[in-house]
């Protein structure tokens, strides 16, 4: 199914959870947050929040910044 | 001892370290060491899903440095409140420099979004301390909105300028009822001291640490700055006037 994350159209399996996601694009689930159809996903529901067709994603983390 | 209290937090250091802009973590952690700051900002972006790399956070000490999130590259009031609350659900203590800066030339902040952005977070339990023009009006406005500091530009971000707007900061520190830090345009450490000296309850600095050649260095140059600077406005400066006062005394002289 496709998905738009940060902007980019990207596929990934059916039935995938959002922690699947991060584990598909090798990304560390304690320093990332995410935002589903622009509601934030609280950390601890990764593991239960399925993904649907067309989701749109934005994964952020902290970088240096003044 | 003599303390800055934010909300209901107290620290020791007067002087907050900006992240960005180092040419590597080693050099950003010698600057946040050699600071000995206690604060420290950070902003939000879009991972890079192609080529990710390690999270800024496994660098920081999250014991010995409070991080607060800003809202950098929002454009209006609407894009602060989400990057605020994207932060915090990074499992950050809910502090935020709030910044809302549309003019991608002077990067500098729009006043109105600014307040109404404050207003929102403010009512969501947000610490908000808000990136502003040196504005008193705009100052006071803030405060009676319920921010926890006032944080006045001293040049336009990065500039290395100085206490350009000194007037103003000094009516906004005159008339505060919570802690003035200036914040942005101050390229040395002199600058920094002179901001203490007006009575600035702090002040936040990025880029001149972040340019300099030895970091940690200039991070140590900044932090005596900072207390030199305080330092002086506690034991009370002298006041400027136009003409001479002899330092010594007026009589005894060989003539006469």
């Amino acid at each position: 199914m496709q998905l738009t994350i940060n902007g980019k159209p990207t596929e990934t399996t059916a039935g995938s959870t959002i922690q699947n996601l991060l584990d598909q694009l090798r990304l560390d689930s304690r320093q990332v947050v995410v935002e589903c159809n622009r509601a934030i996903v609280p950390r601890q529901r990764f593991g239960e929040e399925f993904l649907a067709e067309g989701d749109t994603l934005e994964i952020v983390h902290f970088v240096g910044g003044g | 001892m003599d303390t800055l209290t934010i909300a209901n937090r107290t620290f020791r250091s007067r002087l907050m370290v900006g992240t960005g802009k180092f040419s590597s973590n080693a050099a950003m952690v010698a600057a946040m060491e050699g600071s000995g700051c206690e604060i420290v900002t950070v902003a939000l972006r879009r991972v890079d899903v192609d080529n990710p790399h390690d999270s800024i956070l496994t660098h920081i000490d999250r014991e010995k440095y409070l991080l607060l999130p800003n809202t950098s590259g929002a454009r209006d009031a609407e894009e602060a409140v989400r990057l605020a609350r994207l932060a915090r659900a990074a499992g950050c203590e809910p502090w935020v420099k709030l910044e809302v800066t549309p003019d991608p030339f002077y990067l500098l902040p729009d006043p109105i979004e600014t307040l109404k952005a404050a207003e929102i977070l403010v009512k969501d339990g947000f610490v908000v301390l808000p990136y502003i023009n040196a504005d008193p009006v705009l100052a006071k406005r803030l405060q009676e909105a319920g921010t926890a500091t006032v944080m006045p530009l001293g040049a336009p971000i990065g500039t290395n300028k100085g206490v350009r707007t000194r007037d103003s900061i000094a009516i906004i520190i005159e008339q505060a009822i919570v802690p003035v830090v200036v914040d942005a345009g101050l390229g040395a450490p002199s600058h920094a001291a002179e901001a203490m000296e007006m009575g600035a309850d702090a002040v936040l600095v990025n880029t001149a640490l972040a340019v300099a050649r030895d970091p940690g260095a200039m991070g140590q140059a900044f932090r005596k700055g900072v207390e030199a600077g305080r330092e002086a406005y506690l034991a009370g400066l002298g006041r400027q006037q136009e003409r001479a006062e002899a330092s010594s005394p007026l009589t005894g002289f060989l003539h006469n």
